[in-house]
């Protein structure tokens, strides 16, 4: 059966609370997932207490803060720090998104951050994504054409056709959809998931893609595309505001009009 | 029972099934308050007109056949041990065959 309940070694406990010394105001508290392969320990939660005057305005900010000053073996990802990287992902209050697009100031009380839910951890607010990126994989991600196009210059698209794919090419893989919803949770090893499903669909509604048929061809199974059910936690969640569901059901769409 | 090819065919039937209980629901619904109103012997007398006969048999058909599916899924999303999967999958399908055909018998009785 899928296992609703973490097993022993995964419950979290408390953690090292780090009060701030100074006279701050003020000041936010933020909890923290903390788990190390190195050590036989179970994962706990730290919570720093933070000078939000001396601080950024996003939570990036604040995990950049807490390593620099507070904590330096807290360990997570983070690169653009302007939502175009889709490294920092992680569940901040809740919700998966991305540290550097998420203000201090939308969440109300403590900061709760935890790695993205149901993968593998690898330390911290650090999870394994291999196993996503090897499904990324085998949807192949790239432009697939017999035909060559005109010497010397570009694949021509209209506007409109270029259009199609408007949505869909934002994507920065941060996976935030994929680990918000229930079905990859269960499944994950099967189904494609809500992030690497949008991008088989930006390909799939490319005009300058050869490849459509069997593209769709390789789609058309109960577990890879039908395990989806239209929870639509992918595009609640969403940090860039995209609509996985929407493209899934796209996806399905065509299927039916193959058949 | 997940083959490959199956996956928009399954997908498709769902949904067929559901838009068809819609009305089916309804009609069944209010046929029933009609027959509470109304008691015992015109609740005989009303199956036993082909039309609402027909309906009966198409609703039961649907029933089974939609629920059989769900379920389906339902076992495919949570049941991740093989055998257990594969006993779970033929039991709901045996077992919906059972009741749907009992009580399509049950109207035909009442009908014929």
């Amino acid at each position: 059966m899928a296992e609703f309940a973490l097993p022993k070694h995964s419950k979290i406990v408390k953690g090292i609370d780090y009060p701030i010394n100074s006279g701050a105001e003020n000041t936010k508290k933020i909890n923290v997932y903390r788990w190390s392969p190195d050590d036989d320990e179970n994962p706990r939660i730290d919570s720093y207490t933070i000078d939000l005057d001396q601080c950024g305005p996003m939570v990036l900010d604040a995990l950049i803060k807490i390593k620099q000053e507070i904590d330096s073996s807290l360990t997570f990802r983070r690169s653009c720090r302007e939502g175009i990287c889709g490294s920092c992902s992680m569940n901040i209050d809740g919700t998966n998104t991305l540290a550097c697009l998420k203000s201090i100031d939308d969440v109300k009380g403590d900061i709760n951050i935890y790695p993205l839910p149901h993968m593998e951890v690898i330390k911290d607010l650090v999870p394994d994504l291999s196993k996503a990126y090897e499904q990324l994989t085998s949807v192949k991600p790239w432009l697939q054409s017999k035909s060559d196009p005109e010497k010397g210059k570009s694949r021509k698209q209209s506007p409109k056709e270029r259009e199609k794919i408007d949505g869909l090419w934002e994507c920065v893989l941060c996976f935030s959809c994929s680990t918000s919803c229930p079905s990859y949770w269960w499944n994950g090893d099967k189904y494609l998931g809500p992030a690497v499903l949008l991008q088989a669909y930006r390909w799939i509604a490319d005009s300058r893609d050869e490849n459509t048929e069997q593209r769709l061809e390789e789609l058309e199974d109960s577990f890879k595309l039908y395990r989806c059910h239209t929870i639509m936690n992918c595009t609640k969640t969403c940090p860039k505001g995209l609509n996985p569901a929407k493209a899934i059901g796209e996806i399905k769409k065509l299927q039916l009009e193959r058949r | 029972m997940q083959s490959k090819s199956h996956g928009v065919v399954h997908w498709k039937l769902q949904r067929i099934s559901a838009i068809a209980m819609i009305p089916l629901i309804i009609w069944f619904v209010s046929s029933l308050v009609f027959s509470l109103i109304n008691g015992y012997d015109q609740s005989i007398n009303w199956l036993q007109s082909p039309l609402n006969a027909t309906g009966m048999v198409l609703l039961f058909g649907t029933l089974y056949f939609h629920a059989a599916s769900g379920l389906q899924v339902v076992v495919e999303d949570y049941v991740h041990n093989e055998g257990l999967k594969i006993m779970s999958l033929i039991l709901i399908k045996l077992l919906s065959v059972l009741l749907g055909v009992l009580s399509i018998l049950c109207v035909l009785k009442i009908y014929l």
